[in-house]
């Protein structure tokens, strides 16, 4: 039931072997030991596990492996520059310290950007709407509308 | 502890170089949730709270932990003001047993008042020492040194000393005097500014947090089958099963009705379980009450009750009085549901057990852990590492009672265990439901002259406390602890007393033994209680003809309260829109800390009664402000979190066991609902700091309901608005 398995994680080729039903979240905790994606409810209700799938935030927890070996996963780690140098989104989150616990912090992350990609100048409602995936428990919710828009603003029209 | 460099990474123990609290503290293990008093009187010595590092940073002890309320952040702000040092050259060293001191619990918004004012003056008392050591050595008054960037040096002169230079590879062990120099307020470079949290810049580029971050070389995967229902016992299960399928499987651990199993691979060890689970049989367990939400609070009212008188002035209410106004209020079983569920490592090696957690008390749970295992409390050994936010007792100590059962079990290897959300969910302890009932009377000036409040309570408190019974696995084992989860009840009447001035009044609490596991959740009974009074005064308020904000300031005589009031009520005008209503609400935790006024403004769809609470407003006064970017951070998110309470939040259950398992059986506000919030802070730095992690948590749900009849003009009483309103709207 084990497998071979090529996948290209934030830039970069790993093997790892594994059942390919496991879900990604579980490849890139263990296998990759990368901390970015979260276990918040395995069952894609709460958006802690989200990844950049070839541009798009998906929920990685219920995403087997084997299907996404030929795609480009970037996670929350990924996201930051050779130089160490931020993304934009992280930047904003920073700069509005969007964060109490942080634990959804990934998932507020990668769901922005993937946003912001489709939507350079989201208003109040289309950032609500496309932050609908994630849950925040410790109610910073405001804070991450106001860094979402604090990142829209550095993005050149 | 050993000093191999294998068993220093392996057990990760106290990382610094200095001194390093060891041995048994003498633990008085304090009445379940009350405050140890103010810590200094415990821990008398500066190298209890600092120690100064060879590399010229500063590392403060707390017995506190983060939870994401940013007291990291404003512990190193203190320590870093009175050194005269940099926030980057300050770290924090979280509660663990054995290194910091114990300080119980992080609870009760007590980590400002007792930890960080505790450090303050260790941190005065070190500044002092070591500018007399650096005299000494230079020999030079102490006038003519200054202090800066961890390093003393001689005014106008090139000459100075770190302060490792100056203690010479010791620690300062003095005393801190009482009362102890403090640094002139007018000189703060850091307290009372929003300084950043560091914490925060790690967390957004995946750098490990986390407990559930922890990885140790070898380390396994573990999970426990939990039974169906709270009085289930284990009847029989098919290891062969999981054996056959699982091909990382190690072993099974059962001890009476604990069953659990351990695996090389975390999905294999959750496809395990579930192999477990549909493959093991319980008995059935007495059912709970079956009942809808309606008749809930009718059955809680029925059950047995020991009754408390809280406080009684002048005379009662005569009941044939007939300018009485009575109301009865009802708040349902709601839950701490953390997005991160639990998580806990431990180990179980050469006798030693050591467990990494983020509960809220480490010192507490080694000794309830100790009574669990039957083995010695110093042969324990637990570190705070930060969860997901937690908001009172949830899983937390119970997944590291599970751990390190299965540590026992299996010795050797870091095991792992990673509840589930539906773990979580089904069997955290609640914050339990209530009912209350008020009556007042007014006098012929429109002022309240009588007032009767009673309410009905399950405990507010069953923290481990060194109780075992306590731990959820303990309750399930061979030899189980058996007593009913026991704690603290005063957490019932938490601001059931008003704080208006009544002339006659008595407030009396009923504690039942209610059918769910019950326990602290953020304010305890308060969110109950200032919903109901603060509804109620709103209520008195119309019959009194008066406007709401007018009425309040009327049965004030506290100036404080008086000004959050008059700012909130400043902040709110002309904040009205079309189809809704605006509400405001005040409350002073537990009538001793800070006070908090809250304004709503709920809009009420006039085709379906949809309910959207679209602003809130808070003007908070917490005494000397540390760090006041927390303090906003904890009443916007304080405000949000009651608004979902209030809105949409109850646990359901059925006669086998709790039903919301996840977040479509307990919805919980989504981007769509949040409210844009707006908060004022009141900085009073002549006067001591007051935790505000609690504070908006009951005037936000009553603000709320008081929009919401300013909106539609009708009365919700019974919480969750969602459940509730629809059954008002009809009149029922």
């Amino acid at each position: 039931m084990m497998a071979t398995i090529d996948l290209h994680v934030n830039r970069e080729k790993h093997t790892i072997q594994a059942d390919p039903a496991t879900p990604l979240l579980y490849i890139l905790r263990n296998q990759l030991a990368l901390n970015g994606p979260k276990y918040g409810c395995g069952v894609q209700q709460c958006g802690a596990c989200m990844i950049l799938l070839d541009g798009k935030a998906v929920t990685s927890c219920m995403l087997p492996v084997a299907a996404v070996k030929n795609s480009e996963i970037v996670t929350l780690e990924g996201l930051t520059g050779a130089d160490n140098t931020l993304h934009r989104v992280q930047e904003a989150f920073v700069q509005e310290q969007a964060a109490q616990c942080g634990y959804c912090l990934n998932g507020m992350v990668m769901s922005a950007v993937s946003l912001l990609q489709q939507n350079p100048h989201p208003d109040d409602a289309a950032i609500r709407a496309g932050m609908q995936r994630t849950l925040c428990r410790c109610g910073t919710q405001a804070r991450i509308i106001r860094a979402i828009k604090r990142a829209a603003a550095g993005i050149g029209s | 502890m050993h000093n191999s460099r294998r068993n220093f990474i392996r057990t990760a123990g106290c990382l610094t170089i200095g001194f390093c609290l060891g041995g048994s503290q003498a633990y008085k293990s304090p009445t379940p949730l009350q405050e140890l008093p103010p810590d200094l009187e415990q821990y008398t010595g500066i190298n209890s709270w600092l120690e100064v590092l060879a590399n010229g940073r500063v590392r403060v002890l707390t017995g506190k932990m983060e939870l994401g309320q940013g007291i990291r952040t404003a512990i190193a702000q203190v320590a870093a003001e009175e050194l005269d040092m940099e926030m980057s050259q300050i770290e924090v060293g979280l509660a663990e047993t054995g290194c910091t001191p114990n300080e119980a619990y992080t609870a009760g918004s007590g980590s400002i008042e007792n930890s960080a004012m505790a450090i303050r003056n260790a941190a005065a008392a070190a500044r002092q020492k070591l500018l007399e050591l650096a005299a000494q050595k230079m020999n030079v008054p102490v006038t003519e040194l200054t202090m800066a960037q961890g390093k003393i040096s001689l005014k106008g002169e090139n000459r100075s000393l770190t302060f490792a230079e100056l203690l010479d590879g010791k620690q300062l062990t003095d005393e801190i005097p009482s009362p102890v120099t403090l640094k002139a307020r007018e000189n703060y470079r850091l307290v009372g500014k929003a300084v950043p949290r560091e914490d925060i810049g790690r967390m957004v580029i995946g750098k490990p947090v986390y407990v559930h971050d922890l990885r140790f070389p070898d380390m396994v995967h573990a999970r426990v089958v939990r039974p169906p229902a709270y009085g289930s016992k284990l009847l029989q299960f098919n290891e062969q099963i999981v054996k056959d399928k699982v091909p990382a499987f190690i072993k099974t651990v059962v001890n009476g009705s604990f069953l659990a199993v351990l695996a090389t691979d975390e999905y294999q060890a959750i496809q395990a379980q579930r192999l477990l689970r549909e493959n093991s049989k319980w008995s059935d367990g007495p059912p709970l009450p079956k009942l809808s939400g309606k008749l809930l609070p009718d059955y809680l009212t029925a059950l047995p009750v020991e009754t408390q008188q809280v406080s009684k002035k002048g005379s009662t209410i005569s009941p044939a009085g007939n300018a009485t106004v009575k109301a009865r209020y009802f708040k349902p079983y709601i839950m701490h549901a953390s997005i991160g569920p639990s998580c806990a490592v431990a180990l179980y090696e050469e006798n030693r057990l050591h467990v990494w957690t983020h509960s809220q008390g480490v010192y507490p749970l080694r000794d309830t852990l100790a009574a669990m295992l039957h083995l010695p409390a110093d042969d324990i050994h637990v570190k705070g590492v930060p969860g997901s936010g937690c908001y009172g007792h949830n899983g937390a100590d119970d997944v590291a009672a599970d751990a390190a059962l299965l540590a026992v079990a299996y010795p050797g290897k870091h095991v792992r265990l990673q509840w589930s959300r539906e773990d979580e969910h089904a069997w955290e302890p609640y914050g339990s439901a209530m009912v209350m009932e008020a009556a007042a009377m007014l006098d012929s000036s429109g002022k309240i002259s009588h007032w009767k409040y009673a309410l009905w309570s399950d405990t507010h408190g069953t923290r481990p406390g060194g109780n075992a019974d306590n731990l959820l696995p303990a309750r399930y084992l061979e030899k189980p602890f058996t007593g009913r989860p026991s704690g603290y009840s005063g957490g019932a009447y938490r601001n059931a007393e008003p704080y208006y001035s009544i002339p006659n009044q008595q407030v009396d609490a009923h504690f039942f033994s209610g059918p769910l596991r019950t326990s602290s959740l953020r304010s305890l009974g308060a969110y109950a209680n200032i919903f109901a009074i603060e509804s109620f005064m709103d209520e008195l308020a119309e019959k009194a003809g008066k406007d709401p904000y007018e009425f309040r300031l009327r049965h004030l005589e506290d100036e404080r309260a008086k000004e959050v009031i008059r700012k909130l009520q400043s902040l709110t005008r002309g904040q009205e829109r079309v189809h809704t209503g605006m509400g405001m609400a005040f409350s002073r935790y537990e009538n001793s800390k800070s006070y908090c006024a809250v304004a709503a403004r709920v809009m009420v769809n006039p085709d379906n009664s949809a309910v959207q609470v679209q602003k809130m407003w808070a003007a908070i006064d917490a005494g000397e402000v540390i760090n006041l970017d927390g303090i906003k951070n904890q009443i916007e998110g304080g405000m949000i979190q009651s608004a979902s309470w209030t809105l949409l939040e109850q646990v359901h259950f059925d006669e086998q066991h709790i039903t919301s398992r996840n977040w479509d059986s307990y919805p919980i506000f989504r981007f769509s609902q949040v409210p844009e919030v707006e908060v004022a802070v009141l900085n009073r730095p002549a006067e001591e700091p007051l935790g505000a992690g609690e504070a908006a948590q009951g005037p936000a749900a009553a603000a709320i309901v008081n929009a919401l009849y300013q909106a539609c003009g009708k009365r919700v009483r019974y919480l969750p608005i969602a459940s509730h309103l629809q059954s008002v709207m009809k009149g029922r």
